[in-house]
């Protein structure tokens, strides 16, 4: 027997030892359920992760469907309608107190209250939605006390826009007559000369005699305005024909002369009706450069969440890969790995994506460049993570058999090891989207970073919006706010759940 | 244990190096800033970069540079924010604001959030422990410009309690300056408390469970001298070092919150040199701030070290 050559033995010499014998075993009787199916059971006990996972899903369904279903796009900017409160006309007139575009403006009198109403009168949509609230404060005037009340009045915000001076070509001024004539909405109210109304010239909203620059109102008999509209037909700008206002009999002017154009007395919401072919509608309101809220919302946090699944994922691989190799060979390769991981980890977050906005942004876009600046650091975490855990296996029987049978290196890593390691990944992704979610909008939120020309807005830009504008409209940064908080809140939850399920050993550990 | 922290501290000063090799190298790539024309420090400015060595080889630059650092602790001038002064003195400037406003923040949320840890990890799985480990789970993963908000919204205007903005000034220590601190203060303790509050209950309730715990009982200690004498005192093994890395963090501070209520610090600065792309000044923050990063994981590392002897540091396992 000189058969020493175990290298090259040809396939035909080998036979099967027991393909014919009995086996012993016992067959199984219960299913057998696999890892993941054992990780999802576990997950759905844990209830608060449950829940999360729910709202991470109705938010993901939010961001994919509000810009598709809001009348607006994101590049819609009203000029008017700027840092306005949420506002649904059907909802309004239902006087809820939701969706009533309503401000309260503190410290009014009798006064302010009658100049609100006669807008009402005017336009008949009235903006006042009541008096939340009376302060009665004590002032010495003329050395005498004397009580004052002011009111805290609620009203609504788009009808107090009333009207406004517009300019208009004749043609437009045309066009918004067939429009008034075909929808019997009425747009252009009657002229009132500035010199009726003791000189008031910056404010169109004062239709009615007055007493003094003020604009205090005067009243006929029956305590009724009395209409100041102007029926001089020397500066009437150009022909009407259109619908005329109640009590109008033929004679009021409703527009006066502007060299080559007609200057026009306009219900901003009807003209707004007008111009979009609707009502305003804006759910979550508008923030400080009118846009949709509830638009904006959904396009940054389409962006916000897109881009922190692919920024997981490239980091996910690199990280693997490279924790893989370290891991796997150990020694020195370890070690020199472990230095460059340590000097890029240890550079501020801040400086890298400064610096590569930088470089990096005119030439290839600010996107891809803020992109490569969180891969460029994001990684180190995930290959942290491989590693320990291919130390963990790599001395374990099962690779000494697979490298036994022959398996290369690559094949050891990753078909052998590497499954090992998956729960801890995947469990350690689900953590890391809410880490770029956070450190996404943080860059936005200082402006170091501006991804407005690429998607429009991003949750940090909307919320440095509001911030700005915080005393006046609360919502442009509540809503921003709101749902940034509970997509964080509810990722961090869900990877928890994550790390619990398929780690149930170390349940609790840092919850 | 000493060897150990000097292969630390000299491998802390390679990164360190190569860091700011690095960052000074990409920054000085850029062209440099226009000056304006026309005014008495662009003539200053030129002189001191051509002084710096600006038109010369990267490596050369590098020298100088650091060679004005180490004799002269010169960081350059700075060319648009505030222009023709150099960047330490403005630095310094800077620097007390951040210090003293975070100072308050770290003393009051180190004892409450260790007494709240405390008070979960005793009262583990009830409803005191469900609603604290609850509330530091919504404060660790809200990020702090939404509590800036929420406060700067209620406590500021709604109710009116605190001004807005952080008061100018350089008086530090009186009372209307805490006064118009406190909003910040609160801003920035909330992630420091909930972070406490985490390790805290952590930690205490694995000691808790450990069996020398019962043996403290069984010798006769009351459950308040046990928890006291023994839980305590191991627990402190991991949160010691976090406080230490906690103080040498002050000095950083936090960007977003310097930003909202105007405090004239170190983070508001770095913000404002980053957007107005003053490079002299971005090169020295970023060299703070990777300093100071470094320098407390340093210093958590060696403390475990000294706290707790039966760690040795940088034995083979």
């Amino acid at each position: 027997m000189d058969n020493t050559n175990y290298e090259h033995i040809p396939a035909e010499k080998f036979e099967f030892a027991q393909l014919d014998s009995e086996i012993h075993d016992k067959k199984l009787e219960t299913k057998s359920r696999g890892y993941f199916a054992d990780a999802f059971l576990r997950f759905r006990k844990n209830q608060s992760s449950v829940v999360a996972a729910i709202i991470i899903g109705l938010q993901l369904l939010y961001a994919i469907i509000a810009p598709i279903i809001s009348p607006y796009s994101v590049f819609d900017k009203d000029n008017i309608y700027k840092n306005y409160p949420p506002f649904v006309e059907s909802i309004a007139n239902l006087g809820i107190g939701i969706l009533d575009g309503g401000v309260v403006h503190a410290s009014q009198n009798e006064a302010s209250l009658a100049y609100w109403n006669a807008i009402g009168e005017e336009t008949g949509m009235n903006p006042v939605i009541g008096i939340v609230g009376t302060d009665t404060t004590i002032t010495r005037i003329r050395g005498k006390d004397t009580e004052v009340t002011t009111y805290r009045l609620k009203t609504n915000k788009y009808y107090e826009t009333g009207i406004m001076y517009r300019v208009f070509s004749y043609e437009d001024f045309e066009k918004i007559q067939q429009y008034q004539n075909e929808t019997g909405i009425q747009i252009i109210y009657p002229y009132v000369e500035p010199a009726d109304i003791e000189g008031i010239s910056d404010n169109p909203n004062i239709w009615y005699k007055v007493t003094d620059s003020k604009g205090t109102p005067e009243r006929d008999a029956n305590g009724n305005l009395i209409p100041a509209y102007s029926t001089k037909k020397s500066i009437e700008g150009a022909e009407y024909n259109s619908i005329r206002i109640p009590g109008d009999d033929g004679s009021y002017i409703y527009s006066v002369m502007k060299s080559g154009s007609v200057q026009c007395r306009v219900c901003y919401y009807n003209y707004y009706r007008y111009m979009n072919g609707r009502k305003p509608t804006y759910i979550f309101g508008t923030n400080s450069v009118g846009q949709d809220l509830f638009c904006a919302i959904g396009v940054g946090a389409r962006f916000s969440i897109i881009f922190a699944i692919l920024v997981s994922a490239i980091n996910l691989t690199i990280g693997a890969i490279y924790g893989a190799i370290q891991g796997y060979y150990g020694g020195t390769i370890d070690l020199v790995m472990d230095r460059i991981c340590d000097i890029l980890a240890n550079v501020p977050f801040i400086v890298v994506a400064t610096l590569f906005q930088l470089h990096l942004a005119p030439k290839v876009g600010v996107v891809p460049s803020f992109l490569f600046a969180f891969v460029l650091t994001g990684w180190i975490g995930m290959a942290g993570l491989t590693r320990k855990q291919f130390y963990r296996f790599k001395s374990q029987e099962f690779v000494l058999a697979a490298r036994t049978l022959g398996a290369s290196d690559w094949r050891l890593m990753f078909k052998h090891v590497f499954p090992n390691s998956l729960g801890t990944i995947i469990t350690s992704c689900a953590l890391v989207i809410p880490g770029v979610i956070s450190s996404e909008t943080t860059m936005t939120y200082l402006g170091i970073i501006n991804i407005s020309d690429f998607a429009g807005t991003s949750i940090g830009t909307l919320m440095s919006q509001g911030q700005t504008s915080m005393t006046v409209s609360p919502h442009a940064m509540f809503f921003p706010a709101l749902f940034f908080s509970l997509l964080l809140i509810s990722f961090n939850l869900f990877g928890n759940g994550l790390r619990d399920a398929f780690n149930p050993s170390t349940r609790g550990v840092d919850d | 244990m000493v060897k150990y922290a000097a292969q630390r501290i000299l491998l802390m000063l390679m990164t360190l190096l190569i860091i700011t090799a690095m960052c000074f190298v990409l920054v000085r790539m850029l062209p440099p800033v226009e000056l304006p024309l026309n005014d008495p420090h662009t003539q200053v400015i030129e002189a001191r970069r051509e002084a710096q060595g600006y038109n010369k080889p990267y490596i050369v630059q590098f020298g100088i540079f650091l060679k004005n650092v180490f004799t002269k602790w010169d960081w350059g001038v700075s060319d648009k924010l505030y222009l023709g002064q150099d960047v330490a003195d403005i630095f310094m400037q800077k620097l007390p604001a951040t210090m003293v406003v975070n100072l308050y923040s770290i003393i009051l949320s180190i004892p409450i959030g260790i007494a709240l840890g405390i008070f979960a990890a005793l009262k583990k799985n009830t409803w005191i422990d469900h609603t604290i480990s609850t509330l530091t789970m919504l404060c660790i993963s809200v990020p702090s410009f939404v509590y800036a908000f929420l406060i700067q919204y209620f406590l500021s205007f709604k109710l009116g309690w605190f001004p807005f903005l952080m008061k100018a000034g350089t008086d530090y220590f009186s009372w209307s300056m805490f006064y118009s601190m406190v909003p910040v203060i609160l801003s920035l303790s909330f992630g420091v408390i909930a972070g406490f509050t985490r390790t805290t209950r952590a930690e205490l309730t694995e000691v808790l469970t450990s069996e020398f715990m019962l043996l403290a009982r069984t010798k006769g200690l009351t459950r308040a001298q046990a928890t006291v004498r023994h839980a305590l005192k191991n627990c402190m093994v991991v949160i010691l070092p976090s406080i230490f890395g906690e103080f040498i963090g002050i000095l950083g501070g936090a960007l977003i919150i310097e930003k909202i209520f105007a405090v004239p610090g170190v983070g508001n600065l770095y913000i404002n040199s980053i957007n107005a792309r003053d490079y002299p000044m971005f090169m020295m923050l970023t060299v703070f701030y990777t300093t100071i990063s470094l320098a407390a994981s340093i210093v958590v590392d060696i403390s475990y070290g000294f706290i707790d002897p039966r760690i040795r540091m940088g034995s083979k396992k």
